[in-house]
Formats: structure tokens, C-alpha cells, sequence
């Protein structure tokens, strides 16, 4: 008997090394670096500034071809978003240009946008916007910090649950974003049209070229103007705009838990009241 | 059910009510003063946690329902306009996406103490076959409920399940394409998605019904798997175990709050926040978490039919357990071997998760189906073997004999008085 | 959970005081999210204004507008029409407070008090009969107003009640004349 159970053992543990051995091995997709974030962490809020910054940078240079669909202008001056005052929110939102209709003549009219719009997008579907790319589709903003990931292998993930590590995202469209090389490593090919990045989920080739470069957005509370600042501050403005609430989360979750565990903590005691005079 | 009560109508409106619907003894009898067996462990709340889930996942479907549009055209967009727009429309939506994670997480580890402690075994068969029913009902819901964002991992998980259904011989292709309404998943597939996963979860009640009602009248089973053989082996279920389970849930909720408001799409799949296309597959599906180990069984058979008749096979096999295990013993407490090997097969319930989760390539295939193999194993070869091969530990006389054996450090005084009414 | 017949209450009575509360608290903030998301949303509440070209309404000409899923009237009245509004005596109308949002909550049904401020001949108006919600006809009824036909409510050139069921004079929303020709209403 005492055989049989050793073989069971070592037929367990044996399962369990081969179910996870590979694991550790598999690198499969880029591996993305761990930013600092100040929305990370149980009590993580925006940088007002920076999603200022990120919203300019977006607006000057992203919004050509990427949309923001589901964001409207009021959003811009919510609580727990950039702040941007009503009165800078209306002007930034007639700064573009809406449909709207029917009027009386049953016709389609463009009129500057107000706080109730969403950001129009950029291309009016998606066969018009790859026409405008060389058959690359530019997508849209408004879920992507949310909608993109590196593949974190064994046991990463597990550990990922305790850390709360929601940044994933952000982090990927900064390591994209600083993940250009000009330097394209021996037998990789990169058609035309595409542009090596050795950071990009869907394999090494963009479609989309460098898109920034240093003192193109002016910033003019001194932050440094460079690629690495500017793509910081977009993937914190993308990482807003996917999840505005992200603060009124956190903030409620703390005094959920904390009461959660006084009540519970509570109903322990009750409990051992209760069942004080029974042996069980 | 109801005949545990000795409830006797005071008022006038309480005899009127009794003599024409006796609820009130009825719900006394059930859930006041039934007997319940006094060495219920923890792993006993999973039922009152998972009653709890159920409730929570029926309020926040019903309002989110409210401001959802179930169309292809308007599915995804409506549902960011939950998370943006919607008073608290965030709260509900991660209530109910991690809720139904934190569902599974409870039904788990419910099936896993059935598991152990033999509470399908004679005379529990009904109330065990009810519950993997309400299993069952669980996973299409679930895999329902998943479609209605219409993100691409809804749509492609619709696409992939509702092809398994093709696999069947002869009719499947008509059975595929009844099941979409069409020749693709599409808005006429959501519609009726729609539609069933808001029924469904009320048939769970309704189930969820029948399975307390068998095992109330058959009795709770408890750790020693011995029958309870006087009143000193029970406690009446108010407010002993009311509280105990309250507990235990508010716990629960401390684990379902940390998920909803710290890592809210730990447990989804960023490829759901990319609305559905059908033109583009992602590089890699899979489903959601919970059904992992069932999926992995399904890849591990290299044939269409067999890979769908050995995953529903695994549930099927749930079905006729009460008869697989041939041990006159029911608690896996005294029984070693059992022990042992119901923690193989736990184990390898999470490496076929695992699996799963891993692209159907290399070692991942052939480990897969070493696992598949085991689990089968462990129904049908060593749950009758060992019932033969076994020598359990000695069983106790009675509940209270098990208790004061267990030296739980209560005055011995304090044993012999239990509740007072 | 109740108090024992002793006057001071044991700790156990506290303990269970406590628990309870403490249920009965979180049960109330569990409540609200699910009773506050009825409750309009933000894009529902970010619709809340309009403009609108009045430039093309001649002298006894109306339009009906939408505002938050509702129609506005708006209507160029003739002086005919507002003489007779201004020959009523506050004291003949069953509602004598104007129910205009641009004006104090007691301010008279007087026909200044209803109509544009300055530009006596516009009269705009929610055209929602204050009975039970039906939308009035215009050019009806026995005072040359507005009359609704559900129940059967006069209203006056000035859309006062004056026979029928409706308890208020039809309200005026929160608008102003941006310029001669346009009107932002919300």
C-alpha cells in the first residue's frame, strides 16, 4: 500500500512540474517593461497636468487618424479626468467640426461641436480610414488602454492579482510608442509601407510610421519635450479616456473593503457569541 | 420540508394565514428550525455564499438590462455607455462581469467539498444530480451573458461553442444554423442570447430550490459523513448557522469588492474592449477562465465529434458519480487513499485549466491529454477500485463522539447543553 | 437583539446592536447605486440646451421644437392675441402664478410674465398639457389658445388654463433670445 501511495505522489508532483515547466520557458510576444504610473496602486489618481499634456498631444498629433468615439467633450471637465474648465472644454469642442441633421430641409448640416458631442472621428468607417493608410487601420482610442496586452506567462499573472497591476496598456503604448528601430535586425523583413518595432503585439512590422518626435508638441509648463515624455502622456491620457471612473473606483473601493471588514469583523464576534456553549 | 417546525400560530392573522398557506411554518421549518448537522465546517458556507452570488448577479442583470441595447449595432457601444454615463454604471457592470467569475470561484469549490466529504453518495444522488444541473445551467448562462458586450472575444467565443454543436452526425450543420438564425453569429444569434440569458438564471432558482429541498429531506451530509443520530448531533439552522453563513458571505464580499474595484478586468480579456468583427479572428481565443479545463479536454481529442463528446462527457459523467464510487464509506476523512487521489484530481483540474489558457501547440497538446485521461481515470477506473482496494480509518458512533474526539478545547459541560429554544 | 430586563444593556446586546447596524447601514449604500442609475444619465443631462432659428415665424405662425424628448411651442403672436391675453384679470384664472423658469416661483400669470422678456408677441412654451401630459392643439379651444384634447383643458393666447381638468398654466423653460432671430431654449 505504502508503495502505491509514494507512485501517487511522485505521479502528482510529476504532473505539476510538467504543467507548469513550459511556462517559465515561454516568452511568446514582446516582453513590455513595468512603468510607474500615479494612477497605479489601490489609491493610484491622474496627473491632471498630464492628461492635459497627453489630451494636446493626442489632439496635434494622433487625432488625424486615430478617433476617440466613444469620449464626448464634456467628458474633458468631469471630475477624476484632466479637469479642463466648462469654459475650456466648450471652446476645445468647437474646435471641431460635427454632423448633425436633419434640418428643416431634411438635409445633413456640419456645425462646430458642443459639450453634449463625442469626438467625431477622424474617417467615416473603417474601408475609408485603411484607404487613407496604405490598408493599415488606425483604431480607435477610446478603449485601447484597456483593449491591449503583453501575454504574461506563469506565474506573472497570479502575482499580477495581488500587485493590482492594471497598467498593462499603458504600458504597451509607451514601450510602442519608444519602440521604433531604425536598425532592422538581420532576416527580419519589413515591407514597404511598414516600419520596424520590435515592441508591436501583432509581430515586428507597424503599419503606422514614427508617429512623434521631439519638440513637436509644445509644452509650456517646462516638461521636457521629448518621445519619451510625450508618449508617457498620451498613454496616460489613452488610459483615462478607456477608464474615466478609474478614481471614483479606487476611492470607493477603499471605503467598501474598510467597512466590509469592520462588518465582518462584527459578525465574527456575534458568531462566537453565538455559538459559545456548543462543541463543534 | 416543512416538517421540522414546531411552530405553533399565535396571532389570529398567523392562524388565518397557516390554516389557508402555511409559508410561515414552512419557511420556519426550512430555514429556522431545521436540524442541521452541529460540525458543519466552513467549506459548508459555499452554499449560502453561492445563494448570495445568485442574487447579486439577478439585481445588477436586471438593471443593467435597463440601459443595455441588445443589437449588433448598438451592443458594444451600449455597454460603454454603462461604464461612462450610467449613474454607478461602472459598479454595476464590474459587479456583474466579476460576479459571475466569483460565481464559478464558489461553484468550484462547492463541487470540490461534494467532492470530498462523498455528499453525492446515497441517499444524496438527487441532490447532487440537481446541482450539476444547476452546473450546467450555469455554463450556458454564463457563456450567454459573455456574448452580449459583443467585444471580438464574444463574438468568437459564440462563433467557436456554437460550432461545436456542428459536430454532431447528420443534423449539425442544421442544428448550427438554427442555433445562429442564420448562416453566421449575428445580430439574430445576440437577440435570442440575449433573451435566454435573462431566463436562465431563473431556472437556476428554481433548481437551486429543488436541490435544498432534497437535501433537507434527506438531511445535510457533514465532515464525518455519519447521520446525525440524536438531537445532540444538531443544531436548528437559526440562528447558528444564519450567522455563520452571514459571515462567511460578508467575507466572500470582501474578495468580490477587492476584484470589482482594484483589478476589475483581471479576470476578462482585453480583446473584449476591440468590438466584435467578424472579418478578423484574434491571434489567440480563449474562453472565459471557468471554462478552461473543459476546454482543454475538448482540444486534447484530435477529432471534431470526440473532442465534443469528451468535453460534455466530463460533465456527464458528474451525472453518474453516486454510482462510480464503490467505498461503503462516505467521508473522504476517513478514507486515506481517497485523500490522496482527490487531491491528484483537483490538481489536475487546474493543470487542464492551465492548459486550456495555452495555444493548442507542442507539449501543451500531449500534456493536455495526459490530463483528460487522468480525469476520466479518476471516475471511471479509480473511484470503483478503490472502494475495494481502500481500508478506511475507523468511522465514530456519532457527530458528538467525532467532536469530543477532535478535542475542540470546549469544557466538556458546554457540550452537553446545547441551544435552548 | 433586544434589550434584557435590566436597565444597563450587557455587552453581548451591544455586540449584537452593533452587527445589526452595521447591517442595516450597508444594506441602505448597497441600495442607492441600484436606485440612482433610473435616474437621468450624464449624457441625458448634457443634452440639456438647444438652439433654435426663429427667424422664419411670421406674426400668428407657430413651431414645435424638441427639448429633452418634449415639444416646445414656440409661437409669434398677433396683437389681437395679446390684447386679449392682457384683458384678463389675474383674478379670473384658476392658476395665478406664471410658471415661467426664467422668472422668480412667484411671480403673477400676468401676460408679461409669460411671454419673451421684451418681445411681448413670443410666447414659448413646454407643450405639455399640466393635466396628465397630452400635447395641446394649437389655434383651439374656447379662448383661441391651446386645447387639449385628452380631457379637455382651455388654455388662453397666453397658454393659461382657464377651463378644464390642468391645475397650471403651461410652463415656460429656461430660454433666452441669443439675437433677433435665434433662441436657445435649456
Amino acid at each position: 500500500m505504502s508503495i502505491m501511495i509514494k507512485t501517487v505522489r511522485a505521479l502528482a508532483a510529476a504532473v505539476v512540474l510538467a504543467a507548469t515547466a513550459p511556462a517559465f520557458a515561454a516568452g511568446s510576444g514582446p516582453h513590455i517593461e513595468r512603468q510607474q504610473w500615479s494612477f497605479a496602486g489601490p489609491f493610484g489618481t491622474f496627473d491632471r497636468a498630464q492628461l492635459q499634456r497627453g489630451f494636446k498631444v493626442y489632439k496635434e498629433v494622433c487625432a488625424s487618424c486615430h478617433g476617440l468615439r466613444q469620449v464626448a467633450f464634456r467628458n474633458l471637465a468631469q471630475e477624476g479626468g484632466p479637469s479642463f474648465t466648462e469654459e475650456q472644454a466648450k471652446v476645445i469642442a468647437a474646435e471641431y467640426t460635427v454632423v448633425d441633421g436633419p434640418n428643416d430641409d431634411g438635409d445633413m448640416y456640419e456645425r462646430p461641436a458642443i459639450l453634449a458631442d463625442k469626438f467625431p472621428s477622424p474617417f467615416p468607417n473603417e474601408q475609408a480610414a485603411r484607404a487613407s493608410n496604405g490598408g493599415a487601420y488606425p483604431p480607435d482610442f477610446s478603449l485601447l488602454a484597456k483593449a491591449r496586452a503583453a501575454h504574461r506567462g506563469f506565474p506573472w499573472f497570479v502575482f499580477d492579482a495581488f500587485t493590482q497591476y492594471n497598467e498593462q496598456g499603458a504600458d504597451y503604448i509607451y514601450a510602442l510608442l519608444t519602440g521604433y528601430d531604425e536598425n532592422v535586425p538581420e532576416g527580419v523583413v519589413i515591407n514597404a509601407g511598414q516600419y520596424y518595432n520590435p515592441k508591436f503585439l501583432a509581430g515586428n512590422a507597424i503599419g503606422m510610421a514614427p508617429p512623434i518626435s521631439d519638440e513637436q508638441v509644445e509644452y509650456t509648463d517646462g516638461t521636457p519635450m521629448t518621445v519619451d515624455q510625450y508618449s508617457r502622456d498620451v498613454a496616460a491620457f489613452m488610459m483615462w479616456a478607456a477608464e474615466p471612473k478609474l478614481e471614483e473606483r479606487k476611492a470607493m473601493g477603499f471605503r467598501v473593503i474598510v467597512f466590509l471588514l469592520v462588518f465582518a469583523s462584527l459578525l465574527y464576534f456575534t458568531k462566537k457569541k453565538i455559538w459559545r456553549n456548543i462543541a463543534h | 420540508m416543512a416538517g421540522h417546525s414546531n411552530y405553533v400560530p399565535q396571532s389570529a392573522a398567523a392562524k388565518w394565514l397557516e390554516s389557508r398557506l402555511p409559508v410561515i411554518s414552512l419557511v420556519r421549518g426550512s430555514f429556522v428550525d431545521f436540524p442541521t448537522p452541529k460540525n458543519l465546517n466552513y467549506w459548508w458556507t459555499f452554499g449560502g455564499i453561492l445563494f448570495f452570488m445568485l442574487i447579486s448577479q439577478i439585481i445588477t442583470g436586471i438593471v443593467l438590462v435597463m440601459h443595455y441595447t441588445p443589437s449588433t449595432a448598438a451592443a458594444f457601444d451600449s455597454v460603454e455607455h454603462i461604464m461612462r454615463d450610467v449613474n454607478f454604471g461602472w459598479l454595476l457592470r464590474y459587479m456583474h462581469s466579476n460576479g459571475a467569475s466569483l460565481f464559478f470561484i464558489a461553484v468550484y469549490i462547492h463541487i470540490f467539498r461534494g467532492l470530498y466529504y462523498g455528499s453525492y453518495k446515497a441517499p444524496r444522488e438527487i441532490s447532487w444530480i440537481l446541482g450539476v444541473v444547476i452546473f450546467l445551467i450555469m455554463m450556458g448562462t454564463a457563456f450567454m451573458g459573455y456574448v452580449l458586450p459583443w467585444g471580438q472575444m464574444s463574438f468568437w467565443g459564440a462563433t467557436v461553442i456554437t460550432n461545436l454543436f456542428s459536430a454532431i452526425p447528420v443534423v449539425g450543420e442544421a442544428v448550427r444554423t438554427w442555433l445562429w438564425g442564420g448562416f453566421a453569429v449575428d445580430n439574430p444569434t445576440l437577440n435570442r442570447f440575449f433573451s435566454l440569458h435573462y431566463l436562465l438564471p431563473f431556472m437556476i432558482f428554481g433548481v437551486v430550490l429543488l436541490h435544498v429541498w432534497a437535501f433537507h429531506t434527506t438531511g445535510n451530509n457533514n465532515p464525518t459523513g455519519v447521520q446525525p443520530k440524536s438531537n445532540q448531533d444538531t443544531l436548528p439552522f437559526h440562528p447558528y448557522y444564519t450567522i455563520k453563513d452571514l459571515f462567511a458571505i460578508v467575507v466572500f464580499m470582501i474578495l468580490f469588492a477587492y476584484f470589482v474595484f482594484y483589478v476589475p478586468n483581471y479576470m476578462g480579456h482585453p480583446d473584449n474592449y476591440i468590438e466584435a468583427n467578424p472579418l478578423v479572428t484574434p491571434a489567440h481565443i480563449v474562453p472565459e477562465w471557468y471554462f478552461l479545463p473543459f476546454y482543454a479536454i475538448l482540444r486534447a481529442v484530435p477529432d471534431k465529434l470526440g473532442g465534443v463528446l469528451a468535453m460534455f462527457g466530463a460533465i456527464a459523467v458528474l451525472f453518474i458519480l453516486p454510482w462510480l464510487d464503490t467505498s461503503k464509506v462516505r467521508s473522504g476523512v476517513y478514507r486515506p487513499l481517497f485523500k490522496q487521489f482527490f487531491w491528484i484530481f483537483a490538481i489536475n483540474a487546474l493543470a487542464l485549466g492551465y492548459l486550456g489558457a495555452m495555444p493548442a501547440e507542442g507539449i501543451y497538446v500531449i500534456l493536455s491529454r495526459i490530463c483528460t485521461v487522468y480525469y476520466f481515470a479518476h471516475f471511471l477506473v479509480i473511484l470503483p477500485l478503490l472502494g475495494f482496494l481502500e481500508k478506511p480509518l475507523p468511522i465514530p458512533a456519532s457527530i458528538s463522539d467525532a467532536v469530543l474526539a477532535s478535542g475542540a478545547g470546549k469544557p466538556a459541560a458546554a457540550v452537553a447543553a446545547p441551544q435552548s429554544k | 437583539m433586544a434589550h434584557t430586563h435590566s436597565a444597563e444593556p450587557t455587552r453581548r446586546d451591544f455586540l449584537y446592536l452593533a452587527t445589526g447596524a452595521m447591517g442595516v447601514v450597508g444594506a441602505g449604500a448597497v441600495a442607492w447605486p441600484f436606485i440612482d442609475q433610473m435616474n437621468p444619465d450624464a449624457s441625458a443631462l448634457a443634452l440639456a440646451s438647444i438652439e433654435v432659428d426663429v427667424s422664419a415665424v411670421e406674426v400668428g405662425q407657430s413651431i414645435t421644437v424638441k427639448w429633452r424628448g418634449k415639444p416646445v411651442f414656440i409661437r409669434h403672436r398677433t396683437e389681437k392675441e395679446i390684447e386679449e391675453a392682457k384683458a384678463v384679470p389675474i383674478s379670473a384664472l384658476p392658476d395665478k402664478l406664471a410658471r415661467n423658469s426664467n422668472l422668480p416661483d412667484t411671480a403673477e400669470a400676468t401676460d408679461t410674465n409669460r411671454a419673451a422678456e421684451g418681445k411681448e408677441p413670443w410666447l414659448v412654451m413646454v407643450g405639455i398639457c399640466t393635466h396628465l401630459g397630452c400635447v395641446p392643439i394649437g389655434d383651439a379651444g374656447d379662448f383661441g389658445g391651446w386645447f387639449c384634447p385628452c380631457h379637455g383643458s382651455h388654455y388662453d393666447t397666453a397658454g393659461r388654463i382657464r377651463v378644464g381638468p390642468a391645475p397650471e398654466n403651461l410652463l415656460v423653460p429656461p430660454y433666452a433670445f441669443v439675437d433677433d432671430a435665434k433662441i436657445t431654449i435649456g
